[in-house]
C-alpha cells in the first residue's frame, strides 16, 4: 500500500514578487510533510499562487497546508490564488476557514472569589445531600423493621460474604503488622526502664481502643466503600437505577439498605478479629525479640483491658461500618453517567469514608473521655 | 484517504490492484463455539459495503475480527493486499492507520473534550504541532457538522452528536477505510437519515471505503453499493449483491424476508 507512495512536495518558483508553489506527491497526514515556513523561507512575496502538479493522493494535511498559506497571505496582505487546486480541496479549505471563525476560545478560568463561593455552595449542597440520604436510609431501615419479609436478605447475605468473609485476609494481615509495629515501637522506650512486659499493655490497649477499629475501617473504606460506589455508579450509568425507580422501587430500599446492613454488621466482627490479630502481632514480637513468654504476655494483656475497651472497639467499628456504607452508596448514586464519573465516584467514596472515619474517631475520643469510659 | 486529483472514488491508488479489504476463508470462534466459518469476500476501494443480517448472526463478531479486536481461528484479513491477521504488532500498528472505526455507542473517551478525542490519534501518529493538530480537529468536526463544539465533553452532547463526533475521531487520520458498527442504533429516523447523508457526503468528498454493519433497512437501501448477508444457522454468508436485486430476485427466502421485513406476499 505504501510501497509506491511518493513524498509530499511543495516546490517554489519565485517570479519577481510572485511566488508559485507547486504541490505534488502523496500528501498523507501520517507521513513527513512540507512546512509553509520552510517553503517560504525568508521571502515575502506580494502574491502566492498554489498549483497542483503530479499531485497523487492527498488528505487533510494538504487542506491544512493550503489554509496556512491563506492565513499567512491574509496577514502579510499578499494575494493568494488557489484556483488551480482540486475543487474538493478548495471546498474543504473553505469549510476549515468557516469553522475556524466559529471556534470559541475555551476559558475555564475563574477568579478567586467565585472559586471560593462556588466551593462553599458545593459544600453546602453536599452536606444537605448527605443528610437527606442518611434520612432516606433511616426511613428505609424503619421499613425493614416493619416489614422484614420484603427485605432482600439474599443480597444482604451475599454482600456480607463480599465485605466480611472476603476481607478477612487483608484485615488480618494489616492488623497483625500494626500490632507488630506497635510492639517494636513500645519496646524502644520500655526496655530502657526494664519494663518490657508493659509492651503487652500498650499493644492491647491501643489495638482495642484505637487501631483495630481504625485499621478495619481504613481497609474497608478502600475495599468495600470504593466497590459500593463503583457498583452503584455503573448501575446508574446503565440506567439500572432508573429502571428500579420506574418500577416504583426505591433504590435505597433495594440497593443501599442490604449493603448498609451487611457492612454495619460485618465491620464489628472484622474489628474484633483485627484486635486479636493485633495482639497476636505484639505477642510474636514479645516472644521473639523481648523474650517474654506468650502466656505471660497474655496474662498481662488480660490484666489491663476490660469489657469497656472491647465495647469501645465494637461501638466505634459499628459506626465506622455505617459511615463507609453510606458514603460508598451515596457517591455511587451521585455518580455521573460515564466511565470517568464512575471512577470519580469510587475515589470520592474512599476519600469521604476516610474523612468521616477520622472525624468520627475524634468525636469518640472526646465523648469517651467525657463519659470516663 | 481523502481524495486525489482524479475523482475520489475512482482514484488511481498505488494498491489499486488489490481490494481495499480481502477476507479469505475466515473462521470466527468464541471458545469452542463456531460463530462464522468459511467467510470470504472482498471490498473494492471507495465502495459502500454493508454487512447485514438478523440479530445474533455474527455481524459484530465479523467486524471485531476485521478490525483486529479478535483473532480469527482461521483465515486471513488483508488491507490493500497486506496481511493484517498474522502480522507482528509493528506491521499491524502500521495497518491500523488504514482504517477508522465508529463504534455503536461512539465510544468517545468521556474524560476528554471532543478536541482531545479527535486529536489523540493525531498526537500518536503524526508529527503535527499543537496548532496544526487543532486546525485538523476543527476541520474534522466541521466535516461532521460539529464546528464550534471542540471544548464540549461527550456527556454534554445528544446521541446523534456523539455519533458524529465519533465519526470525526474515526476520520482524524484520514483513513482509507471506515468501519461503522450499527450507526443508526439508538437514533431517531431523522437523525439516522442525516447520518446516512453524512456518510454519503464523506464518501463523495474523501473517497473513503465504508463498511457498515447494520440491519437498518432504510439505510441499507439508501446507501449500499453491495451487501453481504450473514445467517446464524448457516454460520456464514448466505447472499451477496446489490440490496435491491437481492430483495427482488434472491432465490433464498431468508434473504427476501429480511430485506422486505417479512412483508413479501407468499
Amino acid at each position: 500500500m505504501t510501497a509506491l507512495a511518493t513524498k509530499a512536495r511543495a516546490e517554489t518558483i519565485a517570479d519577481g514578487d510572485d511566488l508559485v508553489v507547486t504541490l505534488g506527491g502523496d500528501w498523507r497526514i501520517t507521513a513527513p510533510l512540507p512546512s509553509w515556513r520552510r517553503v517560504r523561507g525568508d521571502r515575502s512575496p506580494r502574491s502566492v499562487r498554489l498549483r497542483a502538479e503530479g499531485l497523487d493522493r492527498w488528505d487533510s494535511s494538504l487542506v491544512r497546508f493550503v489554509y496556512e498559506v491563506q492565513v499567512w497571505c491574509r496577514e502579510a496582505k499578499a494575494a493568494c490564488d488557489t484556483t488551480s487546486l482540486p475543487e474538493t480541496a478548495r471546498r474543504l479549505v473553505l469549510q476549515l476557514e468557516q469553522a475556524q471563525e466559529k471556534r470559541v476560545p475555551a476559558d475555564h478560568s475563574r477568579n478567586f472569589l467565585s472559586t471560593v463561593g462556588l466551593a462553599a455552595i458545593d459544600t453546602r449542597r453536599q452536606v444537605r445531600e448527605f443528610a437527606s440520604f442518611v434520612g432516606e436510609c433511616t426511613l428505609s431501615a424503619f421499613g425493614l423493621v416493619k416489614r422484614p419479609g420484603r427485605f432482600r436478605w439474599r443480597d444482604c447475605f451475599s454482600e456480607m460474604q463480599q465485605c466480611g468473609a472476603m476481607a478477612v485476609p487483608i484485615v488480618g494481615l494489616s492488623s497483625f503488622l500494626v500490632g507488630l509495629t506497635l510492639a517494636y515501637t513500645g519496646a524502644i522506650i520500655l526496655r530502657q526502664f526494664g519494663g518490657d512486659i508493659w509492651v503487652a499493655d500498650i499493644v492491647g490497649l491501643s489495638t482495642l481502643r484505637e487501631m483495630g477499629a481504625v485499621m478495619t475501617g481504613v481497609v474497608l473504606a478502600g475495599r468495600t466503600g470504593a466497590a459500593f460506589a463503583a457498583q452503584l455508579g455503573n448501575m446508574k450509568a446503565n440506567e439500572e437505577i432508573d429502571a428500579l425507580e420506574t418500577l416504583g422501587i426505591a433504590p435505597v430500599d433495594f440497593l443501599v439498605l442490604p449493603r448498609l446492613l451487611a457492612l454495619t454488621l460485618m465491620t464489628p466482627l472484622l474489628a474484633m478479629y483485627a484486635n486479636c490479630m493485633g495482639i497476636l502481632g505484639g505477642m510474636v514480637v514479645s516472644a521473639t525479640v523481648l523474650d517474654i513468654p506468650p502466656n505471660a504476655y497474655w496474662v498481662e494483656t488480660q490484666s489491663n483491658i476490660d469489657l469497656a475497651d472491647v465495647s469501645v472497639s465494637l461501638i466505634k467499628s459499628l459506626i465506622f461500618g455505617m459511615l463507609i456504607a453510606v458514603a460508598g452508596c451515596l457517591r455511587g448514586l451521585q455518580a455521573e453517567r460515564s466511565a470517568a464519573g464512575v471512577g470519580r465516584a469510587a475515589t470520592s467514596a474512599v476519600v469521604t469514608s476516610i474523612l468521616l472515619l477520622i472525624v468520627a474517631d475524634a468525636v469518640f475520643a472526646v465523648l469517651f473521655n467525657v463519659l470516663g469510659i | 484517504m481523502i481524495g486525489s486529483t482524479d475523482t475520489a472514488a475512482t482514484s488511481r491508488a498505488p494498491g489499486a490492484a488489490s481490494p481495499a479489504i480481502g477476507v479469505d476463508d475466515l473462521e470466527c470462534r468464541y471458545g469452542d463455539t463456531v460463530v462464522l466459518s468459511k467467510v470470504s469476500f472482498a471490498v473494492k476501494e471507495g465502495e459502500l459495503f454493508f454487512v447485514i443480517g438478523g440479530s445474533g448472526c455474527g455481524k459484530s463478531t465479523l467486524l471485531r475480527h476485521l478490525i483486529g479486536l479478535k483473532k480469527p481461528a482461521q483465515g486471513t484479513v488483508r488491507y490493500f493486499g497486506e496481511n493484517f491477521t498474522n502480522e507482528d504488532l509493528a506491521a499491524r500498528r502500521n495497518l491500523l492507520k488504514t482504517f477508522g472505526v465508529l463504534y455503536q455507542n461512539a465510544a468517545l473517551w468521556s474524560s476528554m473534550t471532543l478536541r482531545e478525542n479527535v486529536a489523540l490519534p493525531l498526537e500518536l501518529y503524526t508529527t503535527l504541532n499543537r496548532r496544526e493538530r487543532d486546525e485538523i480537529v476543527t476541520l474534522k468536526l466541521a466535516q461532521v457538522g460539529l464546528a464550534g463544539y471542540e471544548e464540549f465533553y461527550p456527556s454534554e452532547l445528544s446521541g446523534g452528536m456523539r455519533k458524529r463526533a465519533g465519526l470525526a475521531r474515526a476520520l482524524s487520520l484520514d483513513p482509507r477505510i471506515v468501519f461503522f458498527d450499527e450507526p443508526s442504533a439508538g437514533l431517531d429516523p431523522v437523525t439516522s437519515r442525516k447520518l446516512d447523508e453524512l456518510v454519503l457526503q464523506i464518501r463523495e468528498t474523501l473517497g473513503t471505503t465504508m463498511v457498515i454493519v447494520s440491519h437498518e433497512l432504510a439505510s441499507i437501501f439508501a446507501l449500499a453499493d453491495r451487501v453481504i448477508m450473514l445467517d446464524h444457522e448457516a454460520r456464514g454468508i448466505i447472499a451477496e449483491g446489490r440490496p435491491r436485486d437481492l430483495a427482488d430476485r434472491s432465490d433464498d427466502p431468508r434473504v427476501r424476508e429480511f430485506l422486505t421485513r417479512g412483508e413479501e406476499k407468499a
